[in-house]
């Protein structure tokens, strides 16, 4: 493990509890503990897990035109965001393509932005560049964010304060855990109910520690949270969606809502925006799929896809054998007109072909707490 | 009985007059974590050393298995191909891969014994 790794407030806990570190995104980072990905995977679906995911960028945006302004980065409809409300948004660069991928939450004073480690510091300069004149930008390195999520995550969290099981999905709060004061959001990244806290790093090991205190929770590392989120159909940027692909072509036209697509009354006004109307008016010549493998063989971001007549449809993006649908699933860019559910095609690993079917996504059922 | 070991982390054990049996250390299933998938060599075949014998695959990761000394491929262990996970839980037990008559008993006699490959485990 390189020493000039970037360690996160959770560090110590992690040596402590014989996780293996790897490099992410310039952060020494638990891919798993001595449970395995499997057991951390399951402990996820059927209880309860925790996540260190404090290398993910935190920022806040200040003043009053900073919804307005956030959205010309984003085809997301910022400014009508409820109070405590989050949603999912995509900052775009002027070809269409995906510069990152964020959570918003609309806040009392602020607008509170999570956004991906490996991006958050091209993210801070595009907002400073781009709408800092418009609104204050303000990094927050100095908080932790733990994942609490599971079906029984509730439960665990609620022990700790009872006021968090009024959220629900996609929206957020402030509250007391632990002795700090945390801003929780009912969300993530496994398909699971479950909770986002944002914590000062100096209280994030002390909060972290009650949480595996309670008897539903135990740790989980990258390993479990990548095989979870791809069985929950969420694309991993740099993977599934990059500056190469569009919204469109990633099948996340869901995230632009009606009133920033043409004919809304804030219709357009963010980077590639001709290149995706047009997209969405005409179709995308490539789309995101879910592939499901009819052999055991697990296929891997990278393998080609092909017809039977060996002809060339698109790649994989990520790939595994997911543990809880117990069978090879995938996310590919096929040409459209092979995107179509249930059509089969090949994968080609290790220069054999391995039958797999276009599926619908999410593999593994969403179970969010929509109240 | 004899084990020698690769720098690949693959074992071959020999008993006398049976096929040598390979598998892979307890360090190469734990480096490698979860085992979800395994290929096995074609039985009847014969594998040059270092030629690709098999694959193991992991939730994270494909790793490509060595042949530590050439040989012939005589059985492959049908229980591994149905659970993967064996090599995890018995590596140098249950969880080996196949069986092979090795050709050249010199290229055997020159793969790392338990102390040499005990001194590279703690060079990793």
């Amino acid at each position: 493990m390189s020493a000039d790794l970037l360690k996160t407030p959770l560090y110590a806990m992690h040596v402590e509890l014989g996780a293996k570190l790897v490099p992410f995104a310039g952060y020494a980072m638990p891919v798993n503990y001595p449970a395995g990905i499997i057991a951390e995977h399951r402990q996820c679906r059927e209880a309860a897990a925790l996540f260190d995911v404090s290398h993910m960028g935190q920022l806040r945006l200040t003043g009053d035109d900073a919804a307005r302004a956030l959205e010309t980065l984003v085809p997301v409809d910022v400014v009508d965001l409820g109070l405590h409300k989050q949603r999912y948004a995509l900052f775009t660069s002027p070809s269409g393509g995906i510069l990152d991928d964020l959570m918003i939450t609309r806040r009392e004073a602020d607008l509170l932005l999570i956004v991906n480690a490996a991006c958050k510091a091209a993210d801070t300069q595009h907002l400073i560049g781009s709408i800092g004149a418009r609104c204050t930008v303000i990094p927050m390195p100095d908080r932790a964010l733990l994942a609490l999520q599971g079906p029984k995550a509730v439960i665990a969290l609620a022990r700790l304060n009872p006021e968090v099981a009024r959220l629900t999905f996609m929206t957020g709060g402030s509250f007391k855990l632990a002795g700090a004061e945390c801003f929780v959001t009912r969300s993530g990244y496994t398909g699971e109910d479950g909770f986002e806290i944002s914590v000062a790093a100096e209280q994030a090991a002390a909060l972290a520690r009650a949480l595996l205190h309670e008897p539903e929770v135990k740790p989980a590392g990258l390993g479990a949270r990548d095989t979870l989120r791809l069985e929950a159909g969420l694309c991993l940027y740099g993977h599934d969606i990059d500056t190469k692909t569009t919204p469109v072509e990633a099948a996340l036209t869901w995230a632009m809502q009606k009133v920033r697509r043409p004919g809304g009354a804030r219709a357009g006004g963010y980077p590639g925006a001709a290149v995706i109307e047009a997209q969405l008016a005409s179709g995308s010549p490539v789309k995101r799929v879910g592939l499901v493998g009819l052999e055991r063989v697990p296929v891997r971001e990278g393998a080609p896809i092909v017809d039977a007549q060996g002809r060339k449809l698109g790649h994989v993006t990520s790939g595994t054998l997911g543990p809880t649908v117990n069978q090879p699933i995938a996310m590919a860019y096929l040409a459209a007109n092979h995107a179509q559910l249930h059509h089969e095609v090949y994968a080609e690993v290790r220069g054999k072909r391995v039958p797999m079917r276009v599926s619908a996504m999410p593999f593994a059922p969403h179970r969010y707490h929509r109240g | 009985m004899t084990t020698m070991f690769t720098p690949d982390h693959e074992w071959i054990n020999i008993e006398d007059h049976e096929a040598a049996v390979v598998g892979i250390t307890p360090h190469a299933q734990d480096a490698l974590g979860d085992i979800v998938f395994v290929e096995l060599p074609e039985v009847g075949r014969t594998y040059k050393k270092g030629e690709v014998a098999g694959v193991v695959e992991s939730v994270k990761a494909a790793a490509d298995l060595y042949m530590p000394a050439e040989g012939e491929v005589v059985e492959v262990n049908e229980a591994l191909r149905a659970d993967p996970a064996l090599a995890n839980r018995d590596p140098m037990g249950e969880g080996w891969f196949f069986k092979v008559h090795v050709t050249h008993m010199e290229e055997f006699d020159q793969l790392m014994d338990p102390p040499a490959y005990d001194a590279l485990l703690k060079t990793l």
